[in-house]
């Protein structure tokens, strides 16, 4: 079921606006940094820089985002984000789109 | 003015003046009532003081302190950061500045400091292992890879610093929990304890040095080391405790620094739940849970022991709750801000720091009335630490 959030993300991904996409660029930065470290060269979990996730195809990484590694802490961000928001972060960490 | 004494001594003149002129340029001060608060995305530290409630200063230069944490000197003056990319700094607190700084390993988590004060060991992911420095200058005097068997080399967790220049430390991917050694004047020692359980993330040690805690995420449970009954073994405790059915996403791990302790409880983060458990030191059983607003990260007891406050993992990070450890019900709820990362007591307790990331601001509050005493400015602030954790065995 979409909550309200999320449905509001997903307006914001279809249209990608700036301040969106920064939201978005923070949370990356901020949350998944708690485990990936802030430059995201990896901690507790992996590295997800652009080398790192290279023979990862980006609808692959955006799975991994939305339903979690079982088995790992890797969390499923599904209940906080939508689809098209975890699309749009697959495709700023490969493509190393972050401030 | 020249004393008699000084012109008996036959001193030149110049060596009496001058210490008198520094000593009004910089004015004497102690260190007891200072502390260091992690900037955490731009790499500074504030030097921070509880009397007045105030910023001294700011040094720069430090790296990513993404999970930054910090020990002390014994004489209070020089704080040990430790960094995510594997630096390790020290830093002056009353000159406010870098004493020295190495960059050790390629990914690091935290550090402890030996009870005699000469050894700091740091915990690191990459390579994995523990290395040890010398306190005063920062050379390398050990490195412990974490290797188990034939597997590759481990990252290493809730690395403790327990009597006896010794140091606990746990095995993430392995599985495992060493004791490391490092008497003067002998070799090494390491004592390793195998196939404790799936993915211990963190554990800590009370601050009597005896039990040494590890929870796993791998599976449900605790597992307990008794530091004071050889050989050392390592004994399942409260299985079934955290994630059991159906566990919630855990958007931030929670974190055994800082644990609740009080009158021989501890109050433990459970994993994926919204709760703390309460674990009986005497009886190693659970005591009781408290119901939380959101999954706890840092449970934390005012020094008393009287309270314990909490903090929560993502999205319910903009929420304190002070938990009553006689009723184990939360008696008040506080929202500093949003992004709660950390909380820390004065000495004796009777404020408390916390930090709002979101904020970028530091908020200090009466822990007997909750009323909001000091906002502090500060960049994304993170962990926040006070000089007296020098004095306490495993901080």
């Amino acid at each position: 079921m979409l909550t309200g959030l999320s449905l509001s993300c997903l307006a914001g991904a279809a249209g990608a606006d700036p301040q969106h996409r920064s939201r978005l660029a923070d949370l990356v930065v901020q949350e998944c940094g708690s485990c990936h470290g802030l430059t995201l060269r990896g901690g507790l979990g992996r590295p997800l820089t652009p080398e790192a996730l290279a023979d990862r195809p980006a609808d692959l990484v955006r799975d991994i985002i939305l339903d979690g590694l079982p088995g790992t802490p890797m969390p499923p961000w599904r209940p906080l984000l939508s689809e098209g928001d975890a699309a749009l972060i697959a495709d700023m960490l490969k493509n190393g789109d972050l401030p | 003015m020249i004393t008699r004494r000084a012109l008996a001594a036959g001193l030149p003149l110049a060596a009496v003046v001058a210490p008198a002129v520094q000593a009004n340029t910089a004015p004497q001060r102690g260190t007891g009532d200072l502390g260091l608060v992690i900037e955490r995305a731009a790499g500074s530290v504030l030097v921070v003081e509880t009397t007045g409630r105030s910023i001294l200063g700011r040094v720069e230069g430090l790296g990513d302190l993404s999970h930054a944490s910090v020990v002390f000197s014994r004489d209070e003056r020089f704080g040990y950061v430790f960094g995510r990319d594997g630096g390790l700094t020290k830093v002056d607190l009353l000159d406010r500045r870098i004493d020295r700084r190495i960059v050790q390993g390629g990914n690091a988590i935290g550090g402890a400091i030996s009870d005699d004060g000469s050894l700091v060991a740091v915990s690191n992911y990459e390579p994995g292992g523990v290395r040890v420095f010398d306190a005063a200058t920062l050379d390398l005097v050990a490195d412990v890879p974490a290797v188990s068997g034939n597997a590759a080399r481990s990252k290493t967790v809730g690395l403790v610093d327990i009597p006896g220049r010794a140091f606990v430390y746990t095995l993430y991917d392995a599985g495992e929990i060493w004791r490391l050694e490092l008497p003067k004047n002998a070799s090494p020692k390491i004592t390793k304890l195998t196939n404790v359980g799936k993915l211990p993330y963190d554990a800590n040690v009370t601050t009597d040095g005896r039990h040494y805690y590890a929870g796993l995420f791998g599976e449900d449970g605790v597992v307990h080391v008794d530091l004071w009954q050889e050989p050392l073994k390592a004994t399942r405790v409260l299985d079934g405790y955290g994630r059991g059915e159906a566990p919630l996403p855990v958007y931030k791990m929670p974190h055994f620094e800082g644990w609740g302790a009080t009158q021989g409880a501890l109050f433990l983060p459970a994993v994926g739940r919204d709760e703390l458990i309460v674990i009986d030191n005497a009886t190693l059983q659970e005591a009781g849970r408290v119901a939380t607003h959101g999954q706890p990260v840092f449970a934390v007891a005012r020094p008393d022991g009287r309270h314990v406050w909490v903090n929560f993992a993502h999205p319910k990070n903009g929420v304190v709750e002070v938990v009553d450890t006689l009723s184990l019900k939360v008696i008040r709820t506080l929202q500093p801000g949003p992004a709660v990362l950390h909380l820390e007591f004065t000495p004796r307790g009777h404020e408390v720091w916390v930090s709002a990331r979101d904020s970028d601001a530091v908020i200090v509050y009466d822990s007997r009335t909750f009323e909001e005493v000091a906002r502090l400015p500060a960049g994304k602030p993170s962990g926040i630490f006070f000089t007296h954790r020098a004095h306490l065995i495993g901080r």
